[in-house]
């Protein structure tokens, strides 16, 4: 019955760091140490996924500073909190005055906004809640959650195994005129309020 | 035993109170399927769509307790679109013809109408208990109807519904000779009630056990009704902001100190640090604790309270309690059998002060533990593998990380050999859920060891078909399953297509399966309901995406002698 209370804290700051070593972070569905000759498609875990720096086409002027800071996405059903208790805390944190949280809540009282997102080569659309992103940055790494985590088994050819932020995909969406526009040209709330559909393309078909 | 007369054999079935054992001598010969279907008191349906309401109403004409279940249990996270189904309707209409003896309802994920509320009120003259657990559809004139028509009204639950507020009006419903009520839970209804009405429907009401109020009431309020209660053992306060006046608070207290059989506590919506301490005298005989809607307490806070709730075994608690606060709850309540942890965080990989340790800690002081609901934003194999050994007594064991797909942290392993312990380990496992990087493994482990398991939830887990094929395979006891964003496709679906007779349900939603893998099921299995639904009318841009088989989105697949039903939407398709 180890205590492990020591060996955590170590943990948590090696792996952070190593998130920025690509190398150190190679998964293997084995022991560690053991060298797996032939791989079943390795499952890249979404918290290197979350935390590295995204290929951006945009500005990306958010906060690309500390890799420590979980991504803020957001997936539908996800963590599973019924939804009576969602609501709750939505009343409670627009209610109390020491609400940690500040702009977002008038974001989340407003209701949803939520988009369809389509992927090239995808066997089906997701839909996202713009609201719930603050910028740029939260929505690719909400996008790369969704998109890599179902397909990586599927279809070969897909390359969802590096997830869609290796620069391979292009992020366009379809605004109000229906026009395909590249995403992170305007400033968010611009966006927000002018995207209609999400798509992402391969690399090759983005100009 | 066919020659002792009925009365003989009614007076034995009565010590058989489980369904299941009803259900077997039902079937034993025609003579005992009669005595056994007029003398049921209590039925149990799983799943409103598995059979006709009014085949229950037929068959049982003498029930007294009634209990439906509508929507799959992921529509808790809306995963299931509305207007899918799931309506009480039915189910009030024919027992209204049929079973006019009727005294208990139980509802859970069913969609109910004040008509239908309106209905039940006047149908049913010895009606006395109705429970609605995470429904929606009605409002609180429904309520209205309930209080002013049911005489002998002893329990009215309602918990975590959808209610659409008509005013305060339904609480003063209740009639001046209505002195029954038991059980009163309205903490779900959000608008304010008067507090007149509610001291005295309290005061005249004698056998008051459990009450429940909701956020509107005020602490004034809390200090009249609880001066009344001195035989209560449930209390749900109502809001104990720090907008108080001290004088509120003493009378709390002192009304408190009288109530010597309180033993469950909840509410404290919007609770201020202050307030907790009015409180702390009831703490050492409080076996129930829920302080999960009071995100405003921290650590320090809880733990105050908590170190002082001895004889705890049931807490539901926030995530801010932090593994240091657990560590007080290892140390002080050592009868601890039953424990939640809720996020305060709802983001995908959200900050959760909660990891590994406070799981640990728990299971090294509190070895009674056999229930878990636990949200954290880490967890390592070694974890696992110790609470299993700590705590062998688990019945249910839900683990949710907050990031899908999150390996160990310390080994960046998959999680797989941890999940694997708990079920070797609690060899009474009858629920689980899995969440972290998780391959087929786990579910090698589940399905030769859970043999007891009966709900299986799964995302984001797993690599092939394998995986699902373990479980349907192993778990012989398996009614529930449940599997959502996994690599899961036909062949998996139809490996063992004889075991959904023995389910009561599966859902499949953003796995691999196929339109054509669905039909295929629906005509090897007749007596399944095989519901694909799909939320959008995109199918053009479906075809547009690839040009493989179209995969389903969400699937709902259960058995029925009902056939298919007749009230699903355009959505739904029914195979």
């Amino acid at each position: 019955m180890a205590s492990l209370r020591s060996t955590s804290c170590l943990a948590s700051a090696s792996a952070e760091t190593d998130a920025e070593n690509l190398c150190a972070t190679e998964l293997r569905l084995g022991p560690p140490g053991v060298v797996v000759g032939e791989d079943a498609p390795a499952k890249k875990p979404s918290s290197v996924g979350a935390k590295r720096a995204l290929e951006s086409t945009g500005p990306s002027a958010d906060d690309e500073h500390d890799t420590a800071a979980p991504a803020k996405a957001q997936v539908v059903g996800w963590p599973p909190v019924r939804a009576y208790r969602r609501n709750t805390f939505h009343q409670s944190s627009a209610s109390s005055a020491a609400a940690k949280k500040s702009g977002d809540e008038q974001q989340q009282q407003q209701g949803g906004l939520y988009v369809k997102v389509s992927m090239d080569g995808a066997p089906y659309l997701r839909k996202v809640d713009l609201r719930m992103y603050k910028g740029y940055r939260e929505l690719r790494e909400a996008l790369d959650l969704l998109f890599t985590k179902c397909f990586s088994a599927s279809a070969p050819g897909t390359h969802s195994s590096e997830g869609c932020s290796d620069g391979q995909f292009a992020f366009a969406y379809e605004d109000k005129d229906g026009d395909l526009m590249l995403v992170g040209d305007v400033p968010w709330e611009m966006f927000t309020s002018s995207c209609k559909k999400l798509r992402i393309m391969k690399g090759s078909e983005a100009r | 035993m066919t020659y002792f007369p009925e009365e003989v054999v009614e007076h034995i079935f009565s010590f058989l109170p489980a369904q299941r054992d009803r259900n077997t001598v039902s079937l034993v010969c025609k003579v005992w399927y009669e005595i056994e279907r007029l003398s049921r008191r209590s039925v149990f349906v799983g799943n409103c769509y598995a059979v006709r309401a009014e085949r229950v109403a037929l068959r049982f004409p003498n029930v007294r307790a009634l209990t439906v279940k509508g929507k799959p249990h992921f529509a808790d996270f809306n995963l299931v679109p509305p207007d899918w189904g799931g309506y009480a309707g039915p189910w009030i209409e024919a027992a209204a013809r049929g079973c006019v003896g009727l005294e208990e309802l139980r509802m859970k994920r069913m969609v109910v109408s004040d008509e239908s509320l309106e209905l039940l009120s006047r149908s049913f003259p010895r009606f006395r208990a109705l429970v609605l657990i995470s429904c929606e559809g009605f409002s609180t004139d429904g309520l209205a109807a309930i209080a002013s028509h049911c005489k002998l009204l002893s329990e009215l639950d309602l918990q975590e519904n959808e209610v659409e507020d008509r005013g305060p009006r339904w609480l003063s419903c209740f009639p001046d000779s209505c002195t029954s009520l038991v059980s009163l839970n309205f903490a779900c209804i959000k608008g304010e009630v008067n507090a007149g009405s509610l001291e005295r429907l309290v005061s005249r009401s004698p056998n008051l056990r459990s009450l429940r109020l909701n956020r509107s009431v005020s602490v004034d309020t809390l200090a009249k009704i609880l001066m009344r209660t001195p035989n209560l053992e449930d209390l749900g306060t109502g809001n104990l902001t720090d907008d108080f006046q001290t004088e509120s608070y003493f009378r709390l207290t002192s009304a408190l100190e009288k109530c010597k059989m309180l033993r469950s506590l909840s509410g404290f919506w919007d609770a201020s640090p202050v307030c907790l301490s009015f409180i702390y005298p009831l703490c050492a005989q409080l076996t129930g604790l829920n302080l999960s809607y009071a995100p405003t307490l921290d650590a320090s806070d809880l733990t105050k309270m908590i170190s002082r709730c001895v004889k705890l075994q049931r807490l539901w608690v926030l995530d801010c309690i932090s593994d240091k606060g657990l560590q007080v709850v290892a140390s002080s309540c050592k009868d601890l059998q039953e424990l939640r942890v809720f996020p305060s965080d709802f983001y995908v990989a959200g900050y959760s002060a909660v990891t590994e340790e406070g799981l640990v800690a728990i299971s090294l002081g509190c070895p009674k533990l056999n229930s878990l609901l636990y949200f954290c934003h880490q967890m390592t194999n070694a974890a696992l593998i110790t609470v299993a050994k700590n705590c062998p007594n688990f019945t249910r064991f839900r683990l949710c990380i907050l990031e899908p797909g999150k390996p160990d942290v310390m080994t960046n392993q998959p999680l797989d050999e941890g999940f694997g312990a708990i079920v070797r380990e609690c060899k009474g496992l009858r629920r689980l859920s899995i969440s972290g990087l998780l391959t087929d493994k786990v579910f090698m482990y589940i399905g030769k060891y859970a043999k007891q398991l009966e709900m299986l939830s799964i995302a984001f887990a797993g690599d092939s078909d394998k995986g699902m094929m373990h479980v349907m395979n192993g778990c012989k006891n398996l009614r529930k399953l449940e599997i959502r964003d996994s690599p899961f496709g036909d062949a998996a679906l139809l490996g063992n297509v004889a075991k959904y007779e023995t389910m009561r349900s599966l859902w499949m939603s953003s796995c691999n399966v196929t339109l054509k893998g669905c039909q295929v099921l629906a005509s090897k299995m007749p007596m399944l309901n095989i519901e694909v639904i799909n939320e959008w009318d995109g199918s053009n841009e479906m075809e547009e995406n690839h040009g493989e088989l179209p995969k389903v989105e969400k699937l709902y697949v259960y058995r029925t002698t009902a056939g298919a039903r007749d009230d699903a939407p355009n959505f739904v398709k029914i195979l």
